[in-house]
């Protein structure tokens, strides 16, 4: 009869709204958590601003599970210095300290050596075939800040992805039957 | 409104923000921490001091034996026989192998120092360690600034900040030519605070008018 169909209609319709409100603010929440992360990129002038520890080689001071706030600046390189750097032909960035510095006169080239500190020999093991020394364009940033433990948080979803499927799906579940 | 799932949320999101809060001000504290180090180093003897004519094979299978030194019971180390007949050795799976051979020389020198230091200052409630180094830092023609790492330790306390050293350089001292005769270097002690949370701080003291000696020896 005629006022079913109406108050069906109209049911319809607040659920269809509620949804598409539902969807945007899912959408402003993703959105602004992307703008949050590109603007920390363009402010510490790193391509990965955060990065976690995942190997032991500078322990005592930094453990696996660590976060390194990274920043980059134009700064010359110097001994002592955290760096975080990428080899060619590795895909994960290696966290050790610069060891050795040689700069070049006229044109301010660097080409420095990495050790981590609880490694016993350099880093020259580590390097591409036949590359001696690091240059500049392999350095993503320097180590400035450090927080503690929290980075076990990726490494257990990198390490067991399972867990970040129930992580998602119940999020999705709370998103999609709470009422606001 | 009051469900368990709400109050669990609220307390969670609390506590993370007051843990983040009190990381900050940790971090913050450390500024108003001045510190005084004061350091002294001397160098007692060259001990030798020569131009390594060799192969970049030789070099490093020197470097690699040191870094290998296989006197450390370290599981994991494998020796294997590739086909061309480098000799590798493999770390789980990662071989590593020495390069072919390339004409190479290089210039270095091995000193002992004497280093005494007082970094109490440093510490705060907020340190975890602190890392000491100490760099040789010269110029050469082709390079404005060199730097080499010859010393480095782990200070983990307090208690072990004050100190008195007489060491060899742990790190070789080897320039990229042949420019070390007779040069002046200067040593500079560097100091990095590694605290429990928070913003790391460097510095250095620099100690100019060392020399090396005017032939090899």
């Amino acid at each position: 009869m005629g006022w079913m169909g109406d108050t069906v209609d109209s049911i319809k319709s607040i659920q269809i709204r509620q949804l598409l409100a539902q969807g945007v603010s899912l959408g402003m929440i993703v959105t602004s958590a992307l703008i949050i992360w590109k603007a920390l990129m363009c402010f510490t002038g790193s391509e990965s601003p955060v990065v976690v520890v995942l190997s032991g080689s500078m322990e005592p001071g930094f453990k696996r599970g660590d976060i390194l706030f990274l920043h980059m600046s134009n700064d010359p390189i110097r001994t002592g210095e955290i760096v975080v750097f990428n080899v060619d032909g590795r895909e994960i960035p290696i966290v050790h300290r610069v060891i050795k510095v040689h700069e070049r006169q006229e044109t301010g080239d660097v080409e420095v050596l990495t050790k981590g500190d609880n490694n016993y020999g350099d880093d020259r093991l580590l390097y591409a075939q036949g590359q001696l020394w690091l240059q500049r364009h392999h350095i993503m940033g320097r180590a400035v800040g450090f927080l503690p433990y929290v980075g076990w948080v990726t490494i257990i979803m990198t390490e067991k992805p399972i867990i970040k499927y129930i992580l998602i799906g119940a999020l999705g579940l709370l998103v999609i039957t709470s009422k606001d | 409104m009051h469900s368990f799932g709400f109050r669990a949320n609220a307390v969670l999101t609390f506590g993370i923000t007051i843990l983040a809060f009190i990381c900050a001000m940790a971090s913050v504290s450390d500024n108003f921490n001045s510190p005084r180090p004061s350091a002294e180093i001397q160098i007692l003897n060259i001990n030798w001091f020569q131009k390594q004519h060799g192969n970049d094979e030789e070099i490093l299978s020197l470097k690699l034996a040191v870094s290998l030194d296989l006197n450390v019971d370290v599981g994991g180390w494998h020796e294997v026989n590739m086909p061309d007949r480098r000799l590798c050795k493999v770390w789980d799976v990662v071989p590593i192998c020495l390069f072919s051979p390339i004409d190479v020389t290089a210039v270095m020198a091995s000193l002992t120092m004497n280093i005494t230091a007082d970094l109490q200052s440093l510490f705060t409630w907020n340190t975890k360690q602190v890392f000491v180094f100490i760099a040789a830092e010269y110029e050469t023609p082709k390079n404005a600034l060199n730097q080499v790492s010859l010393w480095d330790a782990i200070i983990p306390a307090k208690e072990h900040a004050k100190f008195w050293v007489q060491t060899a350089n742990k790190y070789r001292f080897v320039d990229q030519g042949n420019n070390l005769r007779g040069k002046h270097f200067n040593l500079t002690l560097h100091w990095h605070v590694m605290p429990k949370t928070g913003k790391m701080f460097a510095n250095k003291l620099v100690i100019p008018g060392y020399r090396l000696p005017e032939e090899y020896r």
